[in-house]
């Protein structure tokens, strides 16, 4: 049995989990997994992004990943931040995927704290 | 024409809209309606297969209401990437059902009909020719590759839909098309701004999933003049707000403020979103830049061979320690009995545990008190698949573990039989961008009139 990586253990502060409105993923075409990370307000917003905890290191560490891979944008319209990263393995639908539509990929993001 | 009302009717035919919001989106006299129905999102079985993901019963009410809605209005009704993959077989499927409800309710139309399946050996010149390059981790396509492909689709953007148009059609079918050439065509059409056209048409595609409440299963209407467009959701319990039109913006799209179309890039960069009541919002400022030569998107998969699968529980404590000895044992037991018939090569054998870490990881190390597992067997023929699966699953049933003391059986099985025959499985090998001269060209318009 494999376990999920951990989100910085020490860290304090809020669960990005309970401090977002809405927290997804979704396949964006049979390759990449789109994650996204909208927040309430924008004063919710700013406090995630000025935390500066969400980083390429600290993504591609929680999926496995080479920290090149992972493309984390800023979307202020929405009070928003997404992330792209490719899939790891098989593409959607392949044998041995285990999530067609990526729409359950987010989980390793939830313990993420944001002081 | 300084503006075009656009109706979509939703984001995918056969989900099943409201008939109240498609009667009150028809009251505001729609230039054009439109439906998607189709996506790449249920994986590479649609288009390998030929099957649909919605089914005949489903599209045949969307369809009846909302083809009786265009031709009392009497404006075009587009649907693009018809029968999920929008290849011939779901082309054709989608025109069975099409002419069932148009002899069935005596409409009288000129139909176009677009194909989207792709010719290998035009595929394989353009392999030849370096034109054909991967979109994200796939490898370069080769020669073979397209040879070992089961079918091949070329995503249409807007210029097959306006040479139907320009034909006169009232009814255009199209094969694997961009989601949003379905609408924005309209605009191409008629000469207008063609980055908020695509703009729109993104967020339209969806139906009105952009709304609060969202749904994508219901009608919008968007209004599309010279420098900005308006949206209004037609379930009157629905409304939209910037916020969530511009978080709709972020869907299942790698990037929020630029996606990519055969006609260019759009960037929405400068993209405003304002209020305009309390259920409409109107947006500005989105533009189209051109990226050069056009290029089409091609979407490809390969048979892999032919899937048996069997669902059991399990709640012994001992068991659920010892699962990873169990499934060591079924797979050298499963070796040894297709000795002679079957090299390992030959078949593929997976064992899910839902409970434990079937979809990700587990988040703590704490046995848990019932786990499900899915076998799953795969080889070149069903009999072979449904060989290995039966002896995986027996020889589970039955296998011993160090410490076993429910020596009656390991699986709880909720039906019989046991194992279901899943047919024919595909993956995508073919996920590639095509440049070419005339894009047009590989998505010929047939008309023909229905009376």
């Amino acid at each position: 049995m494999s376990l999920e990586r951990d989100a910085l253990p020490n860290a304090r502060g809020d669960r990005l989990y309970d401090l977002a409105e809405v927290l997804r993923s979704k396949n964006a075409g049979p390759l990449l997994i789109t994650l996204d990370i909208i927040l309430p307000d924008a004063g919710t917003y700013r406090r995630v992004i000025d935390s500066e905890m969400l980083t390429p290191e600290l993504i591609a560490h929680l999926y496995g990943l080479p920290p090149a891979d992972v493309q984390i944008m800023a979307f202020a319209a929405a009070n928003a931040i997404k992330i792209t990263i490719p899939r790891v393995g098989p593409t959607s639908g392949a044998p041995g995927d285990r999530d067609v539509y990526g729409a359950q990929q987010h989980v390793p993001l939830i313990d993420i704290r944001i002081p | 024409m300084d503006e075009a009302r656009i109706l979509s009717v939703t984001g995918n035919l056969g989900y099943g809209f409201p008939e109240k919001s498609l009667l009150e989106g028809a009251s505001r006299n729609p230039h054009m309606i439109g439906a998607d129905n189709g996506s790449s999102d249920p994986g590479p079985y649609y288009l390998g297969s030929g099957q649909h993901l919605t089914k005949r019963e489903q599209v045949r009410r969307d369809l009846g209401l909302s083809l009786a809605a265009a031709r009392r209005l009497g404006v075009p009704y587009v649907i693009g990437t018809a029968g999920t993959a929008g290849g011939r077989p779901h082309l054709e499927g989608f025109l069975d059902i099409l002419d069932e409800v148009s002899k069935r309710d005596g409409h009288r139309y000129r139909l176009a009909t677009i194909q989207a399946e792709l010719n290998k050996e035009l595929v394989k010149k353009a392999v030849r020719e370096g034109r054909v390059r991967p979109l994200g981790p796939l490898p370069e396509l080769t020669e073979q590759m397209v040879d070992e492909t089961t079918r091949i689709v070329g995503q249409m953007g807007t210029g097959p839909f306006v040479n139907a148009l320009d034909a006169g059609a009232d009814v255009i079918i199209a094969g694997r098309a961009c989601d949003t050439a379905i609408y924005a065509s309209f605009a191409a059409y008629k000469g207008l701004d063609m980055g908020l056209a695509f703009h729109m048409a993104k967020i339209i595609e969806c139906g009105a999933q952009c709304a609060i409440p969202l749904a994508a299963n219901d009608c919008i209407l968007g209004t599309l003049r010279r420098d900005h467009f308006e949206l209004e959701p037609m379930n009157l319990d629905m409304r939209l707000t910037p916020t969530s039109v511009a978080a709709h913006m972020m869907y299942e799209q790698p990037d929020p403020h630029h996606f990519f179309e055969p006609e260019g890039m759009v960037d929405l960069e400068a993209s405003h979103i304002v209020s305009l009541d309390p259920r409409r919002v109107k947006v500005s400022g989105s533009r189209l830049v051109s990226t050069g030569k056009p290029t089409i998107k091609l979407e490809g998969v390969r048979l892999r061979g032919f899937r048996t699968i069997a669902i059991a529980g399990m709640t012994d404590p001992g068991l659920i320690r010892s699962v990873d000895e169990v499934e060591k044992r079924v797979r050298d037991g499963v070796a040894r009995l297709v000795q002679g018939t079957l090299k390992p090569e030959d078949y593929e054998l997976r064992f899910i545990y839902y409970g434990r870490d079937g979809v990700r990881p587990a988040r703590a190390a704490a046995a848990p008190h019932e786990v499900g597992v899915v076998i799953e067997a795969i080889a070149a023929t069903q009999q072979a698949a449904n060989t290995v699966l039966s002896l995986a699953r027996s020889s589970f049933l039955h296998g011993y573990f160090e410490g076993r003391k429910a020596t009656a059986g390991n699986l709880a099985f909720p039906f019989s039989p046991s194992d279901f025959e899943g047919g024919p499985v595909y993956e995508f090998t073919i996920y590639h961008v095509m440049e070419v001269d005339d894009p047009d060209g590989l998505f010929p318009v047939d008309v023909r009139e229905v009376a």
